[in-house]
């Protein structure tokens, strides 16, 4: 056990290089100078342009740039954002905590719902409640998140009053739900559909017919027999779904004004900020390697019959 | 089963540790109490591109901040005329020689007073090439700026003042320029030319995130990305002097969020309306709509190199002019954000006229006859390149439909993913045939939108358009004995470029935006920024 997770631990160090290598070079090779950029309409001074790039280390050739980046990494430090100066650290400092908030309470709420509406069809298969499952889930993934996100805001805070539709400043968590359900609505649909159809099958299997036929109550039958074992799937969906939700959020930030991770890095992009881009990619990539280690590791506990050693 | 457990327990530590992380987010301020009368005014204007530092701030979120925090020797009122701030009187008799007389009795906001020598230390700063200032080349008409800022790549600099600027005493300093310039006290409006405290000299990186000014506000937080405060300065003696307790720059992510806010209550003031939005904001706020067109040009320039524009006939580029239908586009696609142009020169800016032509009105016959007129375009085909991260390409593909429909000339849009990738093909001369231009004012004088897009040697002049005659009227412009005959020596150019079309004016720009039921007096100024100082809450 402890053998495999070291493994994985560090089978993580070249993922992890060869992404950030990957994302530097994709950068560097986008065209347009975020330098020159700077004086807009205006002419650029050439003297200006150059004394900036060698202040921010841009003149250097790229695999040197790359060096000095990944240096600076292990020294935890991210670079400096080329318009403002700043360091990208605290940049993503600024704009990480409410996405990683937003992304886990939009997880808990795919998980909860999806899995219940998953189970409560699944048990049932081309009953009534079957039926309202796959229409729930088809509108869910057929409308786009932007109409989804203005409706709610235009029914749950103008016509009900409810709730402000922004999140203010002060990013309090209860502002948070309204944008978390909205960005979950999708991956909701998915996991109820993937619960549904792992809990159909596993009905007919063979260690479920034994349980019932040694008479075991019909909760431990549903809940500790079929239903942990349907989970593999959702799990594995889920693992790569936290990912996604983090990475993803730019329409529901902006919709709901989220002063996050998607738009930072999307505004980063735009502006040609290399070093804020890798930064936050790389964060990204560590939580995806995280979450697949993660699901990895629940597969045993699912699963009795799968071991690691 | 051991496995399995130590699993679970593993699993279980890797979640609370990603909680951990986000939960994290430390404590928060208390929200002001609304309905408070001393309370802040709250606007949309997004984070600064950079910290604020006069001489480096040249977007329009900085300048806002600036505008507040600092207060320059003048201003301009909404005709374009000059309105003194901290300058008791600028004048000359040579337009070379400047006396700058100061306001006795202002001070910074960190208790220091404002001295001719904040003036001349600031703009000295600025001007020094090795502060790699974004408007350093403001100060270049300035005797002595070639010796802080050589014009040549990596030239060093020979000293670390401009001769041209001398203190006399306290509140008196000159300006000596390299040659007579009869509208220099117009440039020295820009909020470029503010002073600087004591305190900026010791760490300007510091001083960028709290900045210290003399102007109507007092800086008070930053919180990145989020909001900026500024509190009135109850000492400040100019006229624009703040009227609200406050000014709170909120960060927006999308002008639609903006909007919502406002109308919930949660905003005061917006300084854009998003599209979703334009075609219903003017009836959700009924006289709280605001839309004022104000000192900014859009424009399609002919880049004079390329295949398409290489020695063309001008018959040819006023004929496409008259192929677009302004009229139209500007009502439909653009919902009434723009005007159509009738000329070169903006509104709001002094000598601005009404040109005697019919090259800006759309008439389809015409157009097609001139372009044939003129020899036609080589290959029958023009391209319009624009940047597709700033809304432009609606208007592009409407303005190439409504050529093509007029003329028969085949026209088509060269997106550029963004603006720094758009900037670099005009840059490298790549352009293939028209790119999209924008010009918004930096003073109020009809030459601002001539000679810095049309003059051969203007640096913003990236079509390369060139004319020998012009060229000398604008320099003999620019040599005026007053600003009256700098006004009307321009006037005349710019009659004459009607029969040159350096570049096809489309539309001015119009500013719309709106306020809450809570304030009042909320204005915008002749280049289409809020005055915010004059808002007050009911």
């Amino acid at each position: 056990m402890g053998h495999y997770v070291a493994r994985r631990l560090l089978q993580m160090i070249p993922v992890f290089i060869g992404s950030t290598l990957l994302v530097f070079l994709m950068m560097y090779a986008l065209p347009g100078d975020p330098v020159r950029a700077l004086a807009g309409e205006k002419a650029a001074d050439p003297t200006q342009i150059a004394k900036l790039k060698a202040d921010l280390g841009l003149d250097q050739p790229i695999l040197v740039q790359y060096w000095n980046y990944l240096t600076g990494l292990f020294q935890g430090d991210f670079g400096t954002q080329i318009a403002s100066r700043r360091p990208v650290a605290d940049v993503i400092a600024e704009a990480w905590p409410v996405t990683a908030q937003l992304a886990i309470f939009a997880l808990v709420f795919t998980a909860v719902v999806g899995i219940g509406m998953g189970v409560i069809a699944g048990l049932k298969p081309n009953s009534v409640q079957d039926r309202v499952l796959l229409f729930i889930t088809l509108l869910l993934v057929s409308i786009p998140s932007f109409v989804l996100g203005r409706l709610t805001q235009t029914f749950f805070a103008f016509q009900l009053g409810w709730v402000e539709p922004n999140v203010s400043l002060e990013e309090n968590w209860h502002e948070l739900l309204m944008p978390a359900a909205v960005l979950a609505a999708l991956s909701l649909a998915y996991v109820a559909r993937l619960t549904r159809t792992s809990v159909v099958e596993n009905l007919r299997s063979d260690y479920i017919r034994t349980a019932v036929a040694k008479g075991l109550p019909r909760r431990r039958v549903v809940g500790v027999h079929l239903v942990r074992n349907s989970m593999i799937p959702v799990v594995t969906y889920l693992g790569a779904d936290l990912g996604t939700l983090l990475a993803g959020a730019v329409v529901t930030e902006g919709i709901f004004n989220i002063h996050g991770i998607g738009l930072t890095v999307f505004e980063a992009l735009q502006r040609r900020e290399g070093s804020t881009v890798v930064g936050i990619v790389s964060l990204i990539v560590m939580v995806y390697l995280i979450a697949s280690l993660l699901v990895d590791l629940l597969y045993a506990v699912l699963d009795p019959r799968i071991r690691y050693a | 089963m051991r496995g399995a457990k130590s699993a679970k327990w593993l699993a279980g530590a890797i979640v609370v540790a990603l909680a951990a992380t986000a939960c994290s987010s430390g404590e928060k301020d208390d929200k002001a109490a609304a309905g408070d009368s001393k309370r802040y005014v709250s606007i949309n204007v997004g984070e600064p591109q950079k910290g604020i530092i006069p001489s480096d701030t040249n977007e329009s979120n900085g300048s806002y901040i600036v505008d507040a925090v600092f207060a320059g020797l003048l201003t301009f009122d909404d005709k374009g005329g000059i309105e003194y701030l901290n300058a008791e009187s600028v004048t000359t008799e040579d337009s070379k020689l400047w006396t700058v007389k100061l306001k006795e009795g202002w001070k910074f906001h960190d208790g220091t007073p404002v001295t001719a020598k904040s003036y001349v230390d600031a703009w000295n700063w600025s001007a020094h090439v090795d502060n790699v200032q974004q408007n350093s080349f403001w100060f270049g008409d300035i005797a002595g700026y070639d010796d802080v800022h050589p014009a040549k790549e990596g030239a060093k600099a020979k000293a670390d003042t401009m001769s041209g600027l001398k203190v006399v005493d306290d509140t008196t300093f000159t300006i000596e320029l390299k040659e007579a310039m009869p509208f220099y006290q117009y440039k020295i409006g820009y909020s470029t030319f503010a002073p600087l405290p004591e305190a900026f000299f010791k760490d300007p990186k510091a001083f960028s995130e709290k900045p210290i000014g003399n102007g109507p506000y007092e800086f008070e937080k930053w919180d990145h990305n989020k909001v900026i405060k500024v509190k009135a300065y109850g000492e400040y003696k100019g006229a624009n002097k703040a009227k609200n307790a406050g000014v709170e720059y909120k960060t927006y992510e999308t002008p639609e969020a903006a909007y919502q806010d406002l109308m919930s209550g949660n905003l005061d003031i917006i300084d854009q309306v998003g599209p979703t939005d334009l075609a219903n904001y003017e009836s959700d706020l009924g006289d709280r709509a605001i839309s004022q067109s104000y000192a900014a040009v859009q424009t399609l320039t002919p880049a004079f190199y390329s295949k398409s524009f290489k020695d063309i006939d001008v018959k040819v580029l006023q004929g496409l002019s008259m192929a677009i239908d302004r009229e139209t586009i500007t009502k439909t696609v653009l919902q009434g954000t723009r005007t159509p142009a009738d000329g070169f020169v903006a509104p709001g800016a002094q000598g601005k006229q009404t040109l005697d032509t019919d090259v800006f009105k759309f008439d389809a016959a015409k157009a097609k006859q001139l372009i044939e007129d003129g020899g036609g375009v080589p290959g029958n085909k023009i391209f319009i390149q624009y940047n597709t991260d700033g809304g432009h390409k609606e208007w592009v593909t409407a303005v190439c439909n409504s050529i093509t429909k007029a003329t028969g000339v085949e026209c088509e849009g060269d997106a550029k993913p963004d603006f720094a990738t758009d900037l670099e093909a005009r840059d490298n001369d790549q352009v293939k045939s028209f790119y999209r231009g924008g010009w918004v004012g930096d003073y109020p004088l009809n030459g601002n939108f001539i000679k810095e897009l049309y003059h051969s040697q203007a640096e913003s002049n990236n079509g390369h358009f060139e004319d020998k005659k012009l060229d000398d009227a604008m320099n003999k412009a620019d040599a005026s004995k007053t600003l009256e005959e700098y006004v009307a020596a321009y006037q005349e150019v710019e009659k004459e470029l009607v029969n040159h079309m350096p570049s096809i004016p489309l539309w001015f720009y119009e500013m719309n935006g709106g306020h809450g039921e809570e304030v009042d007096n909320v204005h915008v100024d002749w280049h289409g920024q809020y005055k915010l100082f004059d808002v007050t809450v009911k």
